[in-house]
């Protein structure tokens, strides 16, 4: 686990966090005390990564998912080595849209990205991510919850003090150092950003037609593949810090698209009684111990509604640290409730990790939804009566 | 059961005991026990229906630490500075136990990965990962014998050995039947409890309605031989921000026949950052 040492009691804490960039543009936490500045040493006690930040709970080292709202929800971000699971709604309009901020996040932060699926070329994939919000234009919606830069312009906006310290952001492209952005997903991505971006694909038809010839196991072959790839990434380009040539200091962002699709050669979203029926849990449990042993967190969307065996949801739950369920209301009963009028579909946080801790942040607000306004997606407590 | 007199419920109204960052204090006077006269020979059921029960896991890990027994803990859900972050919160240093050879521990993540990408020489406790059919879980079963069994030299190092797991539903979900879980749990009984009067304590959730049969038979099958059964459940009105579930604490005689009635209590707790507080039903600090 990245845990980076407690930060101190409040007040020390949040000052440390303004830090000022330094010449590559990477976000430091700096710590006040003797050892103040990050070495290479790669002793546990300072992380200094662009897009992360420690929790302020246990001091566990996050990374923004690429939706500030759903960060929130979470306790501050998504934990690095850790598994975010999404349940996709039923026609998969939304759910790409937050594995598509996942992604979009990790290039804008200069993390390495590994993009896994067997529907969809990930280069692909990568094209159709959407642009950052690099202006101020849109924030003036929202509330004092947004972390916001002020560009050229001399707009005094009322913001929370400690955000009047973090350093101005440049207008252009590529690196922000700020957490967590806003994405427009009328607009692509620039080209620029993924040429300059380091990414991996693993595209499952392309994979499959090599005939490697590989150790039987319970595991349907595609998530053998799978697996061997990630672990490859991991290894060669030093995110477990197990390989002497390579000093990693930066976050890998996998990405699985719709895990348990047939197209994967599992069943598990076929009939009730599969007989693969442990391969998507065993390929969770060894993605989870590869996940903690090295610098990455992961997104995995999975249709879940199509998984008509619910001891498999259960366990896949279990298996899993942060558990969010997209339920659209696009051709359901309470697309005409007018309570729900406003909004594209419900959000649920089906599981938050307790890390390091015997409590997690759990949101006392339990009725959430979405809606796609414009350019962005929000998240909000439903009003009801 | 002889010796047992229920807690004081005074007591439990006054809310935080006096003494901070041991264990739940509160607990071991529900479960009127303390680390020195921790009982031998027990297997104890942990499960959790709706809920998070690990903070139970966390509880006995370090309760036993403190009791000086030689602990074997097979972690299979979480990396060992996850458990040894908590402990700490609780008084323990799992690092400190590993190293005077008190505590074995098993990391069921990092070891799945070290074993399923590379073949090992020797067999490894969790080789079932490799194996294209349901095997069984020999392999853990010795490394468990091994871990606890006394050093040749005769001293007596440690109180009694005690094996944790957590958890055995993992087991399921890695492809093993309930039936050679349940076959892992005997031969450990037959060893850690009876053979070296030590202790086992083993974690299963309950998946309610989700209609999971390997593991209820693995539940109730281990219900029929717990001598003592801790289950945490979800309020059923909801989330609570006061009230984070309920405890039923379950005493029982496995040998003998149900002919006099199992003792059983029910607590509604709430989870704070380095302790656990305990309340009768209804009796939330929150609320009075």
């Amino acid at each position: 686990m990245a845990a980076v040492a407690t930060c101190g009691a409040g007040a020390g804490g949040t000052e440390s966090m303004a830090a000022a960039t330094s010449k590559s543009n990477v976000t430091s936490f700096q710590r006040r005390g003797p050892r103040a500045r990050g070495t290479d040493s790669g002793g546990p006690r300072l992380v200094s990564i662009a897009g992360t930040r420690p929790s302020v709970r246990n001091g566990q080292l996050l990374v923004s998912t690429g939706l500030p709202a759903l960060d929130q929800l979470l306790g501050g971000g998504l934990a690095v080595g850790t598994v975010l699971l999404v349940e996709e709604d039923k026609y998969s309009i939304y759910s790409p849209l937050l594995f598509k901020y996942f992604l979009a996040e990790g290039i804008i932060n200069g993390h390495t990205l590994l993009v896994a699926s067997a529907k969809e070329d990930p280069a692909d994939i990568l094209q159709e991510l959407p642009a950052p919000l690099l202006d101020d234009s849109c924030k003036k919606e929202f509330d004092e919850d947004v972390c916001n830069k002020k560009p050229e312009s001399d707009i005094k906006m009322k913001i929370a003090w400690r955000y009047q310290l973090s350093p101005k952001m440049e207008v252009g492209p590529v690196t922000s150092s700020r957490f967590g952005h806003y994405y427009d997903v009328s607009k692509r991505i620039p080209r620029e950003l993924i040429e300059t971006s380091k990414w991996h694909g693993f595209f499952l038809p392309e994979k499959m037609s090599s005939a490697d010839k590989v150790e039987c196991c319970s595991l349907t072959p595609g998530y053998m593949k799978l697996l061997h790839f990630i672990q490859n990434i991991i290894y060669e380009e030093g995110f477990d810090g197990s390989n002497p040539q390579k000093k990693q200091r930066n976050i890998l962002r996998i990405g699985i698209q719709s895990l348990g699709l047939p197209l994967w050669g599992d069943d598990v979203c076929c009939s009730e009684n599969c007989d693969s029926s442990h391969s998507l849990s065993k390929f969770l449990y060894i993605l989870r111990g590869l996940l903690r042993t090295s610098l990455s967190a992961c997104i995995i969307t999975m249709p879940t509604h199509l998984i008509q065996n619910k001891a498999i949801i259960a366990r896949v739950t279990n298996l899993s640290d942060t558990v969010v369920a997209l339920e659209s209301f696009v051709g359901s009963e309470r697309e005409t409730n007018p309570l729900y009028k406003d909004y594209h579909g419900l959000i649920h946080i089906r599981q938050i990790p307790r890390l390091n801790n015997l409590i997690c942040d759990e949101s006392d607000v339990k009725d959430l939804a979405f809606k796609l306004k414009r350019k962005l997606f929000t998240i909000e407590p439903v009003l009801s009566t | 059961m002889k010796g047992m007199h229920l807690p004081d419920i005074r007591m439990l109204l006054q809310g935080a005991s006096p003494r901070s960052s041991e264990m739940f204090p509160e607990l071991n006077n529900l479960l009127n026990t303390t680390p020195d006269k921790a009982e031998q020979g027990k297997l104890t059921l942990l499960c959790d229906a709706r809920t998070d029960g690990s903070f139970l896991v966390h509880h006995f890990l370090s309760f036993y630490l403190k009791a000086n027994c030689k602990v074997c803990f097979v972690a299979l859900l979480q990396s060992f500075s996850h458990y040894n972050i908590v402990a700490q919160k609780l008084g323990v240093s799992l690092a400190a136990a590993r190293e005077r050879g008190q505590l074995v521990f098993l990391e069921g993540l990092k070891s799945s990965v070290d074993v399923f990408f590379q073949a090992q020489e020797d067999p490894h406790p969790l080789q079932f990962l490799r194996e294209a059919s349901a095997g069984n879980l020999q392999p853990l079963y010795e490394f468990v014998r091994e871990a606890l069994t006394p050093a040749d030299n005769g001293e007596a190092a440690w109180r009694c050995p005690v094996l944790l797991v957590d958890d055995l539903s993992v087991l399921l979900s890695l492809g093993m039947g309930a039936v050679a879980v349940l076959d892992f749990v005997h031969y450990c009984r037959a060893t850690v409890c009876c053979e070296l009067k030590g202790n086992m304590v083993a974690l299963v959730h309950d998946s309610g309605d989700a209609e999971d049969e390997e593991n209820n038979t693995l539940l109730i099958g281990l219900s029929h031989q717990s001598h003592l059964i801790l289950r945490t459940e979800g309020l059923a009105t909801g989330f609570c921000k006061d009230v984070h579930g309920q405890l039923r604490i379950l005493w029982r005689r496995p040998s003998q026949s149900t002919a006099r009635r199992d003792r059983s209590l029910t607590f509604q707790y709430k989870i704070q950052d380095k302790n656990v507080s305990f309340f009768a039903r209804g009796m939330s600090p929150a609320i009075l």
